[in-house]
């Protein structure tokens, strides 16, 4: 039945594809997708290749806007409480793409349903700052105690635990989406195939066939159609990088959402006109077990970050335009000024391995007693890179590492049992907030926590910044939070992430931006 | 990943060795097969520059030239083969690499001839329940993808190459065990078997003393092949990101990580795959080589 | 001979069994989960998930209820793709790798046997060499190696077929998969039917034809091949089980939608219901085709009779 469903769409898009070059009217935009999408049910995603899918289908009260950032979606207009807490939403007038009308309801919903335990949902926790979603979530307090309420149609009311100033980008997020209840409810986990699923935003899905494509179409009932002029994207599913850009090449796909790396010599001789490389919201680092020995000591984990030239990595190791990472808050992150660098920036790397040795003296590691340690990667070429240029970084100061690398699961696994002594992790931002990286090393953040790092004063001043509404404050407050963790170096960070893609000349609109959010609504192509 | 498992049958038709000068006649044999003693010759060569690969090239193995990234063969700075992503030397690497691609080969095949060899000449000497039983043990194992065994096993010991290709080695049995039973129970019907029988000899006496040796041949044979299936496997496990420990590297590393720049850094894919294919040539030409040899219609 | 078959059919249910078993526990033993990401769940979270997956269950009562699903024909949920079960990826998957792998196998005995016995009729002369060397370059260069060179001179600098992907499976896209496919089959079959051929022709039947005079021709073809081909068919068996399951090279670089990939990253992504779902599959058809293989000798060979 399935497979039926699935030959009969590839066969329309079979069709659609050989109509398009005769009618030219038909604007068909192909992206190669670096992965596998997970799902078509935002309750399910957690990877961003999917999400690419998701944000072009529905529409939560937020939505991203053409350089990325939060604009006004599902709802029209808000108001906040003076105290910050309380949020009331005014929802737009429009409809799921069956003709229902989009109502508060459909929003509280689909929170319930994402917080439900039942649902297993991995990312219900984005909607923790919730007043009562947590309790629900965890089971310690019924589906009413959240609250999200529908005070009628089009009027949807949220208390918030903390004057959250992030709350409102969070909102553009998968997990704040609304759902078609009535849909959902009829079919269950079904509702996502393309015969059946109802969607707000400006796409919707007509096939997907795993491992090849999934294919999406414009929704007429969509709000603001009359703006929308792609017809129809196909997100090919591709997990090898080379391959992406190879179909780049061969023009066929206008949009190759990663490259790879190890060519990045040749692309920027051959393909410079596409190749675009752009800040991105995220941070390489690695972490050091701060509750395990001979990482205890701080002046360990510091001499260890020191010794790091993080030039030499970005520079040649890299060589794809990442930037070196003194801090744990990328620059230019939101609702925060400039980060709070560590100590030894902008010194010269002689001199700072110079320091490092003292550091390491002083703990008693030198020539006599040689600290020996554990490198930990998961297996990616580049890991594996730096992990060889940190090793010999590393011998200057007498430290003998051995690398060690397997898979992804296990890595996790282990990063969250806490085997591991030194390894490399990263984070990507949910949300523009430099609360959204902080959090990492605070004790209350359990497994993610994955350093076990545990400073009084570093919890005290990101407890202090969650009570301030007022916006200067908070950030001001996050960075002296941000460098009590410099300080203590319980990670040492090494690159902020940029986002690499090709992207044809061909395509109009796409506006480089930090969250790396594109979507297909305001893209076009030159005929 | 195909793995030929069923190509030993062929030669198991092999007769069994009626005395040495059946050795001599099939060693002089192979001395006539040109491309066999070619391949001798270049296996020998390979052998060699890996033993003695330290004294070979000024750079140390796991040396990073910063100034020397990603750079194309250079006489100068005595990079003969080039660097690679990590400035390091290729030539010096890929002689290290033959080291552990050659070791894993032999280790792994070594293991799957101790455990199938044992496994077949029971069972073939058994014969009956217990040989029923022994081979739909071997059926099921045949049954299940072996890229299944390979990964969980990379999984489960992830951290020693070798410790992983011994126990690669123990799934890549079955085929050897099979081609020993099938020897077996034809060696046995033989008269000197049933005379060491009758002079109250014990079974595992006779299956190591006399039933082993005369099923040597086949064995021989299917041991040439297995190694380049093994070191082969080495390789794709390399492609999957699971490859020996940096900075130990293999020759399924190098060609994986080449094969991602062949287009500008052609000479981090072409060295090692050069010395990968001589090899795998060589081990292939030597089993049919063999083969030919032993088997005494051949002439 | 039908018996046989049937006979073969019911005792390979335990077998199927055994190997169920077997492919479970190992599986389970691996450390990790299905739900370690770079992203650490919160504990309370991470349960929420178990239990929605009955992963919190002791491992034989899970086991039990997958023997009781599997027993209904049910594969389970895949872990990974969400919206699909394990049932609808590999029906999606499989018509595609077993029209790749078939193609492949045939491609691999047409030029395999005709080199083989080109070789054979020419041994240890120049011929044999070239022949065989060629033939063996699909076992001497990895086809990770192979495939994307293919891609990128075929597809890339000539532009004569696409470089990857799939199109609505149109010929052209199978092209490059299939003569990847079958490069390493090709050597594999080649040395098999040399071997058997050299050892063919120089039998005692062989001799007696040509003493009779027949056209060399014709021995080869009448006589010399059909018991050339035997060790051949018996390596067909596991050899088309293994090619039509799919390759994770072949696919990942051409961007087949087979089930090949799912063994490894299945596997990777410790997605347990898709790796047991694909070792069934595989399992059958290894059985299935071993039969075949075994009721092809009968045909074959008229000394061989079941009962």
């Amino acid at each position: 039945m399935l497979l039926k469903t699935l030959k009969h769409a590839a066969l329309g898009v079979g069709l659609a594809v050989a109509m398009s070059g005769a009618a030219q009217a038909e604007k068909v935009l192909r992206i190669g997708n670096d992965g596998e999408p997970q799902s078509m049910d935002p309750h399910y995603i957690s990877t961003v290749q999917t999400s690419r899918l998701s944000d072009d289908m529905i529409m939560g009260l937020l939505t991203y806007g053409q350089n990325g950032e939060p604009i006004a979606g599902a709802a029209e207009s808000w108001t906040i409480s003076d105290d910050g807490k309380t949020y009331t939403f005014k929802i737009r007038d429009h409809l799921w793409s069956d003709g229902t009308p989009v109502t508060a309801e459909d929003f509280v919903y689909a929170w319930r349903r994402i917080l439900a335990p039942e649902t297993g949902a991995e990312y219900a926790s984005l909607l923790y700052i919730i007043k009562g979603a947590e309790e629900f979530n965890t089971g310690k307090a019924d589906p009413d105690a959240l609250a999200a309420e529908a005070i009628d149609d089009k009027t949807l009311r949220v208390e918030l635990t903390a004057p959250a100033p992030y709350f409102l980008a969070q909102l553009t997020h998968q997990t704040a989406f609304p759902l078609p209840r009535h849909v959902v409810e009829k079919f269950d986990r079904d509702w996502t195939k393309p015969e059946n699923i109802v969607v707000n935003g400006p796409y919707k899905l007509v096939s997907w066939t795993p491992k090849v494509e999934a294919t999406l179409v414009k929704n007429d009932k969509f709000y603001d159609a009359d703006n929308v002029a792609i017809d129809k994207v196909i997100y090919y599913s591709m997990e090898d990088r080379t391959a992406i850009q190879k179909r780049f090449r061969a023009g066929e796909i206008d949009v190759g959402r990663d490259i790879a790396s190890e060519q990045i010599d040749w692309l920027r001789a051959n393909m410079a006109d596409s190749l675009r490389i752009v800040p991105y919201a995220g941070i390489y680092y690695y972490v050091f077990r701060s509750d395990k020995e001979p990482f205890t000591d701080a002046r360990v984990r510091k001499a260890l970050s020191m010794a790091i030239n993080r030039e030499v990595i970005a520079d040649k190791v890299l060589r794809t335009g990442e930037l070196p990472a003194y801090s744990f808050v990328p620059p230019g992150t939101g609702n925060y000024g400039e980060p709070a660098y560590a100590d030894w920036k902008g010194a010269p790397y002689d001199q700072v391995v110079e320091e490092a040795k003292a550091l390491l003296a002083e703990a008693g590691y030198g020539p006599d007693k040689p600290l020996s340690i554990t490198l930990r990667y998961n297996d990616s070429e580049n890991h594996k890179r730096i992990a060889v240029a940190v090793q010999s970084m590393w011998k200057q100061l007498g430290v003998n590492t051995e690398l060690f690398n397997t898979d992804g699961k296990i890595h996790y696994a282990d990063l969250k049992q806490g085997n591991f002594e030194v390894a490399r992790a990263g984070w990507i931002a949910d949300y523009n907030d430099a609360q959204n990286y902080l959090f990492l090393m605070e004790s209350k953040s359990g497994p993610i926590n994955y350093s076990k790092f545990n400073n009084e004063k570093f919890d005290g001043l990101m407890a202090e910044a969650e009570a301030v509404a007022d916006l200067g404050q908070r950030a001001k407050i996050l960075a002296e939070a941000e460098e009590v963790a410099m300080d203590g170096q319980p990670v040492a960070p090494i690159y902020y992430y940029v986002s690499k893609q090709l992207i044809s000349p061909q395509v109009v609109g796409w506006v480089d931006n930090a969250p790396d959010r594109h979507p297909t609504r305001f893209l076009d192509l030159k005929q | 990943m195909i793995h030929a498992t069923a190509s030993g049958d062929g030669l198991a038709r092999v007769e069994e060795f009626k005395g040495r000068s059946l050795w001599q006649d099939a060693w002089a044999r192979l001395f006539r097969n040109k491309a066999a003693v070619v391949s001798m010759v270049v296996l020998g060569v390979i052998a060699v520059l890996a033993v003695f690969a330290p004294l070979l090239s000024p750079h140390p193995y796991d040396e990073i030239y910063w100034d020397r990234i990603q750079a194309p063969p250079d006489f100068a700075n005595a990079h003969w083969f080039g660097t690679d992503g990590n400035g390091r030397d290729m030539f010096v690497r890929i002689l290290y690499g033959a080291r552990v691609s050659l070791a894993v080969g032999l280790l792994a095949t070594t293991v799957s001839l101790l455990i199938g060899v044992t496994y077949g000449a029971v069972a073939g000497f058994l014969g009956g329940r217990i040989d029923n039983l022994m081979m739909r043990i071997v059926d099921v194992l045949y049954s299940l993808p072996f890229m299944f065994f390979v990964i969980m096993l990379m999984v489960v010991f992830g951290r020693n190459i070798f410790l992983i290709f011994v126990a690669l080695g123990a799934v890549e049995w079955l085929t050897m065990a099979r081609i020993v039973r099938g020897q077996t129970i034809s060696v046995k019907r033989k008269e000197f078997i049933e005379a060491a029988h009758a002079g109250g000899v014990s079974n595992t006496k006779i299956i190591f003393r006399h039933v082993i040796p005369n099923v040597l041949g086949p064995v021989i044979v299917y041991m040439t092949l297995t190694i380049p299936q093994v070191i082969l496997t080495e390789s794709f496990l390399s492609f999957l990101g699971l490859g020996v420990q940096e900075p130990l590297t293999s020759w399924g590393v190098l060609i994986a990580e080449g094969a991602k720049v062949m287009e500008f850094a052609s000479w981090m894919l072409f060295f090692p795959a050069l010395f990968l294919a001589a090899t795998l040539f060589a081990f292939n030409f030597i089993g049919d080589g063999l083969r030919d040899a032993l088997d005494p219609k051949d002439r | 001979m039908l018996s046989y078959a049937l006979r073969r059919v019911v005792t390979a249910i335990p077998t199927l069994f055994v190997i169920i078993t077997i492919a479970f526990f190992m599986m389970r033993l691996a450390p990790g989960g299905p739900f370690d990401s770079d992203r650490a769940l919160p504990p309370e979270i991470e349960r929420n998930i178990q239990a929605a997956y009955d992963l919190d269950k002791p491992l034989v009562e899970q086991y039990l209820i997958y023997l009781g699903r599997i027993l209904k024909g049910d594969f389970g949920p895949s872990l990974k793709i969400r919206d699909f079960s394990v049932g609808e990826l590999i029906a999606s998957g499989a018509p595609a790798s077993m029209e790749l792998g078939f193609s492949a196998i045939v491609l691999a005995l047409i030029i395999g046997v005709s080199f083989g016995t080109l070789a054979a009729l020419r041994q240890n002369s120049a011929t044999d060499f070239s022949v065989m060397s060629v033939s063996m370059i699909g076992i001497a260069v990895p086809n990770f190696v192979m495939a994307p060179l293919l891609s990128l001179v075929i597809g890339v600098y000539l532009d004569l077929l696409p470089t990857s992907g799939w199109g609505s499976g149109e010929l052209r896209y199978k092209i490059l998969p299939v003569i990847a496919l079958a490069l390493p089959q090709i050597a594999y079959v080649a040395r098999l039917t040399r071997g058997s051929m050299v050892e063919v022709l120089h039998s005692n039947f062989v001799r007696t034809a040509r003493a009779k005079g027949l056209r060399e021709r014709l021995v080869v073809v009448r006589h010399a091949l059909k018991g050339a081909i035997m060790p051949v068919v018996s390596y067909l068996g596991p050899a088309t089980a293994a090619v039509m399951t799919g390759s994770v090279v072949i696919e990942t670089i051409f961007g087949v939608p087979g089930i090949g990939t799912y063994f490894v990253n299945a596997a990777l992504n410790r997605d347990y219901p898709l790796v047991m779902g694909v070792i069934i599959i595989y399992a059958v058809l290894i059985m299935l085709l071993n039969l075949l293989v075994d009721l092809l000798y009968a045909v074959l060979d008229p000394k061989v009779r079941y009962s």
